[in-house]
């Protein structure tokens, strides 16, 4: 009766040892706004549509993204492209691409589902807004603006990663993604990733 | 100032020094609760408040905007009067304990006080125990079952804590012979009470977590069991000021410990320099963190435990060290 008595004093002195040593721990902690942590190099983020180099945009209206979409978040409206005021290099462009930002799960299925690798997702994440609607984002949110330059396809990316980012870096505080998305051995990127996250 | 003070009538001089000493006792309040919330989140690996101000260091003024702004409920199956009451009565006896708490002595030996009462540490007890009514009465006249659960162990707890506490008091008190706060401090220059006293010591820092409800033994506020324990029912500044008085009752515990057992404002290692108020002060900080620490720490007690825990395990040793205390003093001391 006695032993067990001193023995909690002891499990209660090695507990308070062990609050005080972790009081002295690095915490993990990331103080989000204005520390950013780096994404996984393939992060599956916010949508965008991108452009040919002459401007020209990749989407062709084929609604495949749609079919493959599992979350049904993609409406796409596909239209004839006039002889005159041709939009995409192919027959048809989308009239009208519209992608559910709160139905979507972020697959990426619609990505690997199009044949001219226009709908592409990015590092982009923070979307946040006060009103429902305003997760639908149709193609003048999507579509990378011509000055943006064209981005760079999937497969044409040096180990998936995309060299360049497109409207990414326009954001605000994704400067440590594109740090993150730089580097070319995807090892390394995971590393700094954990010291990240120790930081 | 001295001519100041000695030309001012008695009663302006009380004043100022309860106003003053009413404000210290606030602030150190507000940037307890900063520190303990700081404490803990460093224990459990987060940063802690650091929005408001630099370090979080305007927390409390923002808790205190909140909490003043949000709504006043009396329930309909409360007693209005006592359900208002209770907060003050629990702030008051918790404030009222500072008229006499010394904080340090001038050169000539006068201590540093609102009040010196030869009684001091009765007083202390006395007040203490009225304390108990502000959680009693506030549990009670909530009307609602988990403030009354709350408040009945409330009251069975600080009651069976209490006589522990008096007994490991009693101790200090054959040591120094008085019961003046001030006097006790002075029996201490050479040794302090924490060394022939350790068991008394250990008894006390038990007792006092016991006496002011915190963790481990914070079952009035069980919040696993009895949701808010017994200021379920108060909201706003009514909670606030129950808050208040649970910070005010800690420092008055430390307060008290840092006079009867840790030397008051002696310095120790004969470390005579540095002023004996930064001395009092920074035990005081010890005992507070001592108490975040067990916070930090420690599982919530079960009921049945908590209670022999105090009537078997240290009311008997509580017993044994004031008769050893008491043998020894007739028998070898002074």
């Amino acid at each position: 009766m006695m032993r067990k008595r001193l023995y909690n004093i002891g499990a209660i002195l090695q507990g308070l040892g062990i609050t005080f040593k972790f009081m002295f721990r690095r915490q993990p902690t990331v103080p989000y706004p204005s520390v950013m942590k780096q994404h996984a190099p393939r992060f599956h983020g916010l949508h965008e549509l991108r452009r040919y180099a002459d401007g020209k945009e990749r989407c062709i209206g084929c609604e495949l993204c749609s079919s493959a979409c599992p979350a049904n978040a993609i409406t796409v409206i596909g239209a004839e492209n006039a002889p005159e005021d041709r939009r995409s290099p192919g027959e048809r462009y989308a009239a009208r691409y519209e992608i559910d930002e709160l139905r979507c799960i972020f697959c990426g299925l619609c990505e690997e589902a199009c044949p001219t690798d226009a709908i592409v997702l990015t590092p982009r994440f923070e979307m946040s807004d006060y009103r429902r609607g305003s997760f639908i984002y149709s193609k003048d949110r999507l579509l990378v603006p011509p000055e943006a330059g064209v981005g760079t396809p999937p497969d044409e990316r040096p180990n998936g990663i995309p060299a360049d980012l497109g409207r990414v870096a326009e954001v605000k505080s994704t400067v440590d993604i594109a740090a993150g998305y730089s580097a070319t051995n995807r090892g390394e990127v995971l590393k700094t990733h954990r010291r990240g996250l120790a930081g | 100032m001295d001519a100041v003070m000695n030309a001012a009538p008695l009663w302006v001089v009380i004043l100022v020094k309860s106003a003053v000493l009413l404000l210290v006792v606030v602030t150190t309040f507000a940037y307890a609760m900063l520190f303990e919330r700081k404490i803990l989140a460093w224990m459990q690996l987060r940063p802690g408040p650091n929005r408001v101000g630099p370090w979080g260091l305007l927390q409390p003024a923002a808790d205190a905007a909140k909490l003043i702004l949000k709504e006043d409920l009396t329930p309909k199956t409360a007693d209005p009067l006592i359900y208002r009451l209770a907060p003050f009565i629990s702030l008051l006896t918790a404030f009222s304990v500072y008229a006499i708490i010394p904080f340090g002595a001038s050169a000539d030996g006068s201590a540093w006080a609102i009040g010196n009462v030869n009684a001091g540490i009765l007083f202390v007890m006395a007040i203490a125990s009225l304390g108990i009514y502000g959680i009693s009465l506030g549990g009670w006249a909530s009307g609602s079952k988990f403030p009354l659960l709350g408040s009945v162990r409330s009251t069975a707890q600080m009651i069976s804590y209490e006589l522990s506490m008096s007994l490991s008091f009693v101790g200090v008190l054959i040591l120094a012979g008085t019961t003046s706060l001030d006097g006790i401090v002075n029996a201490q220059q050479r040794w302090w009470f924490l060394l022939p006293q350790f068991v008394g010591f250990v008894i006390y820092v038990i007792t006092a977590v016991a006496e002011t409800n915190r963790t481990p033994f914070d079952l009035v506020e069980a919040e696993t069991e009895l949701v808010g324990g017994f200021h379920t029912e108060y909201s706003g500044l009514r909670f606030g000021l129950f808050f208040i008085a649970e910070y005010v009752n800690m420092l008055t515990v430390a307060c008290i410990a840092t006079l009867l057992f840790l030397g008051g404002w002696n310095a120790p290692f004969g470390l005579g320099m540095v002023p004996g108020i930064v001395w009092f002060i920074a035990k005081v900080a010890c005992f507070m963190f001592f108490y975040i620490w067990l916070r930090g720490t420690l599982p919530r007690f079960r009921y049945d435990r908590l209670m022999a825990f105090g009537w078997k395990v240290l009311l008997p040793i509580a017993t044994l060290n004031l008769i050893a205390t008491a043998v020894w003093v007739a028998y070898w001391g002074k």
